[in-house]
């Protein structure tokens, strides 16, 4: 595993071969397109919202999450470590292996595609972190506003047919992935995750080599990601290279320390015991939530013309049951209209329209509510890492 | 692993900042210590993360973030250093206490 991960650095590593394509990127940047957030378009990304350069993290701007499906190359992008290698997908191998694995093998890629049979799901893929730019009070981490998230068509295989050919022993109890990123000093602890043995023979979680009709972009987890619908992005890992069957809880430092929340202080859906202690729970499920698409703090609307406020909604794989609107701040709430539904665990489209009357201030919050009865809350639960923030957001704006 | 990280860590260390090469570091703001923030910090990560917590965190804030990256991230950091960091990150990017 050294020596591939070795030549894949020497291949072209993130710090050697990124520089070029971002200073030219950023170069091509037509005047007047950054606004106080900086904007960047990486190699294979139109301009998103930068976070931090090194490792990369990227957030979609606001304007392009209108549509039910979320473009590749406005995919937003979340690294961990700063050493994202470039992958060959000539030499890249899967390998299966693990204590309570009855026999360990690697597959390519032809293999993954030929071997098992192909399964599509629409998805939202969202970091537990989203939204955490938000939060008051504030809390340390990359800040996050509302595009830490994006729903794409994947294509793939079902882990349980990867799984049921590793012949999982009864004592397994999770689940756990590494990818070929890395980070820079030996220290620092490698990005590793894992799944409850229920959760990755689920038929929807899918280590997924395609997405929307092409090949994943590289920020994205190039050759293949796992995906987890329903549960936050921490899980999806990139460039995925290895699967560990374990018969005991994964020692890792993003489970057991990072990605968790105080016990007792959300309410319990799913549940991953073998990696739960006396005071924290790992964040799992994603929340219900919105994102209004094409209205812009302090953007500027005409009086008596109709308005079209549109976005999408989502959750955990309930589906969504109704949006509402709010033009007062939150006193009174007008259904808007829901547009195709494309699967319980994709975006939604929404739209409402309604003509303002006389020019002034005015505002927009939009409110998602499940199937399953969960609304969005007015107010953020305060944890300490910033997670499950998916209270209301309200946008001024102006009509003249 | 191993192999790539050393050798990622020695291109790090052999140009000063890895940070220099990507064009996200060039930003902090000018005052004592300004170059050892930049120099330890980018060994591992854009500079551009400190702005981004900036405005919010405050000496015990910006105390816990450089230990975190010492005791939790490896980051070779001599305490005295760790001392200086803090106080500029406090005085150039902290709020008020």
């Amino acid at each position: 595993m050294a020596t591939r991960r070795a030549l894949l650095m020497a291949a072209g590593g993130w710090v050697l071969g990124g520089t070029g394509a971002l200073r030219l990127a950023r170069a091509a940047l037509p005047s007047g397109a950054a606004d106080p957030q900086t904007l960047e378009a990486i190699a294979g990304k139109k301009p998103l919202i930068r976070r931090s350069g090194r490792p990369p993290n990227y957030e979609c701007p606001a304007a392009y999450l209108g549509e039910a499906i979320t473009p590749n190359d406005r995919f937003f992008v979340r690294w961990h470590l700063a050493h994202v290698p470039e992958v060959d997908a000539r030499s890249w191998r899967l390998q299966v292996a693990g204590e309570a694995a009855g026999r360990s093998f690697e597959l390519s890629l032809d293999q993954l595609r030929h071997e098992f049979e192909p399964v599509e799901l629409i998805a939202v893929c969202q970091c537990a972190g989203n939204q955490r730019g938000l939060a008051e009070p504030h809390v340390p981490g990359v800040q996050w506003g509302p595009g830490a998230v994006g729903n794409a068509h994947w294509k793939g295989v079902r882990l349980k047919d990867i799984l049921a050919r590793a012949q999982v022993k009864a004592d397994a109890l999770e689940i756990a992935f590494e990818g070929a990123d890395g980070p820079v000093l030996p220290a620092t602890p490698d990005f590793t995750k894992s799944l409850p043995v229920w959760k990755a023979l689920d038929e929807n979680t899918l280590i997924a080599y395609e997405m929307n009709g092409s090949a994943l972009p590289r920020w994205n987890g190039f050759p293949v990601r796992v995906i987890v619908p329903g549960w936050a992005a921490t899980y999806w890992v990139k460039q995925l290279t290895e699967i560990h069957v374990l018969n005991q809880p994964l020692k890792s430092f993003w489970m057991n320390t990072a990605y968790r929340v105080p016990k007792g202080k959300f309410p319990v859906g799913d549940r991953f015991e073998s990696q739960e202690n006396e005071t924290s729970t790992p964040v799992l499920e994603i929340d219900v939530n919105s994102v209004v698409s094409n209205v812009k703090a302090g953007q500027r609307f005409p009086a008596r013309r109709p308005l079209t406020i549109q976005g999408v909604a989502w959750d955990s794989g309930g589906g969504i049951q109704q949006v509402d609107i709010s033009l007062d701040g939150g006193q009174s709430w007008n259904p808007a209209k829901l547009g195709k539904d494309l699967g319980r665990y994709s975006f939604r489209p929404w739209h409402f329209t309604y003509t303002p009357e006389r020019p002034g201030p005015g505002s927009v919050m939009a409110r998602a509510t499940s199937s399953r009865g969960a609304v969005q809350p007015q107010d953020w639960t305060s944890n300490p890492a910033g997670y499950h923030n998916n209270s209301l957001q309200k946008i001024d704006f102006a009509v003249i | 692993m191993n192999y790539r990280a050393i050798g990622l860590a020695m291109i790090a260390l052999l140009t000063g900042s890895a940070a220099a090469a990507d064009g996200h570091d060039a930003t902090l703001k000018e005052g004592r210590d300004a170059d050892l923030t930049t120099a330890r910090c980018s060994i591992c990560h854009s500079t551009d993360y400190i702005p981004m917590n900036s405005v919010f965190l405050k000496q015990a804030g910006w105390d816990a973030e450089v230990h975190k990256m010492i005791k939790v991230m490896g980051a070779p950091i001599p305490e005295d250093e760790a001392q200086k960091i803090i106080a500029y990150l406090t005085q150039y990017y902290g709020v008020a206490q």
